[in-house]
Parts: C-alpha cells; structure tokens; sequence
C-alpha cells in the first residue's frame, strides 16, 4: 500500500493513518463520557459533583486508547516509512 | 526579511521524537540535562513549600500555608474522600506530594525558558506509577493477605461460572500486568502530544513566515494565535492529567482495600 500511495506522489508514514483509525473508538466514548454527565446534571444538578470524579476517570479510562495509539504511531514511525 | 529566511532554515521541522532529546548541560552529556534540574528544582520547591508551610501553623494562615492548605484540602476532599472514603487519611499526604509534583512538573511544558516537560520522557510517568502500583498492592496485601487481595484483583464472584475462564485471564491483565502502563502512558502521551502541538504551531509560524509566498506570511499569525491558544490548553491540561493520575492512584488503592468487588 505504500507502495501505491508513493507512486502517487504520497509520502510520509503510515502510523499516521493507524493513529487516525485508533482515534476513532476513543472519540466516541469520550463523547459519551461527556454526554452522559451532561444529561445526568440537567436532570439532578446536585449530582454535579458526586459524578465529577467518575466524569474525568471515564475519560481518562477512554482517553487512554487513543494515546496509545499516538504512542505507537512514533514508535512504529520508521520501520513503516 | 532575509533573516527570517535564514531563521526558518535553522528551525527544526517537522518537530520529530528527537526534539525530545535535550544536549547535556555544562559539558556533562547524558547525565545532567535541563530535566534533572526542572525535576530536582520541583522537588526542593515542593518540599521547602509544604515543610515550611507546616512549621509555624497560624489560625490566620500566610500565603504559603494558605497554598499548602488549599492544595492539601482539594485533594482530601475531592479525591481523598470522595474516592478513598474513611481510610483516606492514610492516603491523602503522599497523594497531595504526587499531586503537586505531576502538576508541577507538567506545568514545566508551557513555562518560558523550561518549555518542556519533564514527563514527556517515558522513565519520569512510569517511576510514579509504578510507586503507585506498588503501594495498592502493598495496602492491598498488607490489609487482606497475599492469596485474597490477588483473588480480589482477579476473581468477580457474580460473574456465572462458565465466563470465568475468560473474565480471570482479562482481569489479570488488566488489573496487574497494564495498570502501571495505562497509568503512565496517558500522562506521557498528553505531555508528549502536547508539546509536539507547540512544536508544530510555534515553528510552523516562523516556518510560514520565512515562506516566499507573501499569502503565506500571513497565515503564520493564525499559526501564532494557535500556538497561543494551545498553551493556555497545556496548562489546563496539565493540572487535569496530574488530578486524573492521582484520582486514578486512589482508585487502585480504594480497590485493594474494598472487600470485595
């Protein structure tokens, strides 16, 4: 596939793409970590604080992966190019 | 506008792992880089800080022990407390110092003449947490005993039977093999993310400014205002990873000490 994309005059490293593609999963559940507190406040906002704690471990939690992906994108950066 | 020509050509890009990798100070390769100062320097601020602040205790506190105070009781009551519950006095004093020190090292990344964090170096995240992996097993074993705190850590007792021998292997792994890597990779890669952000709009300005298309002069002051914007989101992001490595500290260790799941 590199092959076909330097071809087309497309240079650079192909972890870029797979961070791209790992970030997805972690967009989305960040988005629901996010959506959920929302709603959860608008409809009992004296739980604003009793879920704050949760709100930023589900992110941290979901978070996680996408860093991983980032990581392994700088890691793999030569061997792919 | 030649000199900015010449500038632009000096400047390292595209930002890549080897701005990461400071020359030594005063001679000194490989041994003494600006991190091990930055790191010694948060560590004699943190202590002179909170030993002085705690020597002479006032009714009426001075600043600095109005600051320990406040830091001390945000993560009492927000993290201690909150996460820990009544054993959390035990906790609180070394998850405050981590606190302070995460949040102070990582708000090295946007400080002028520091500008980089020493956490975006790999061996600085996971020393901390494998102080903190140790230490809720440490608890953990100390509380229940070696065979129930890791039956604790891998076993669901209301899980059906037939999914244990897939759900022991998963909570294994993931409870006490990738802990201390999860922990330490999401403050790295924050850190490390970070600063490559400044890197690309900070030298992608001077690096559009030096361009010979005059269009692309001026783009270089939106590059600027970014490079701005995002190191008002580095400090923000900075104290939220040191609050989020010590909310997750205290959640391992509330773990470890709950009787069961």
């Amino acid at each position: 596939m590199i092959d076909v994309l330097a071809a087309n005059g497309v240079t650079g490293s192909l972890s870029s793409i797979g961070y791209g593609l790992a970030a997805i999963g972690p967009g989305i559940g960040v988005g629901i970590v996010f959506a959920a507190y929302i709603q959860a406040t608008a409809r009992q906002p004296e739980s604003a604080g009793l879920t704050r704690a949760y709100l930023f471990m589900g992110f941290a939690m979901s978070e996680a992966l996408a860093l991983f992906g980032l990581a392994l994108a700088f890691v793999f950066q030569d061997g792919a190019a | 506008m030649s000199d900015s020509i010449v500038l632009a050509q000096d400047l390292p890009w595209p930002p890549k792992v080897d701005d990461f990798f400071l020359d030594g100070l005063f001679g000194l390769d490989n041994w003494l880089t600006k991190f091990t100062l930055m790191v010694w320097l948060a560590v004699i601020v943190l202590i002179v800080l909170f030993t002085r602040a705690m020597r002479k205790p006032a009714l009426v506190p001075t600043r600095g022990q109005w600051f320990a105070e406040s830091v001390y009781g945000f993560v009492r009551d927000s993290i201690g407390k909150e996460i820990i519950g009544k054993d959390a006095h035990r906790f609180v004093p070394y998850l405050t110092v981590l606190f302070c020190f995460v949040a102070f090292t990582n708000i090295y990344g946007i400080i002028p003449l520091a500008q980089i964090s020493p956490n975006t170096h790999y061996a600085f995240p996971l020393t901390l947490a494998l102080i903190s992996y140790i230490m809720f097993n440490w608890v953990g074993i100390k509380k229940k005993g070696a065979a129930r705190h890791f039956k604790d850590m891998i076993y669901l007792p209301d899980a059906p039977m037939w999914l244990q021998p897939l759900l022991i292997p998963i909570e294994f792994i993931s409870n006490l093999v990738v802990r201390p890597v999860t922990l330490s990779v999401r403050l790295f890669a924050n850190m490390f993310a970070g600063h490559l952000i400044l890197l690309v709009f900070t030298v992608g300005g001077f690096m559009l400014l030096g361009a010979d298309n005059f269009a692309l002069k001026g783009v270089s002051v939106v590059s600027f205002l970014l490079a701005i914007a995002m190191t008002l989101f580095e400090a923000f992001v900075a104290i939220l990873q040191a609050y989020i490595f010590v909310l997750l500290s205290a959640t391992y260790i509330e773990g470890a000490l709950a009787e069961e799941h």
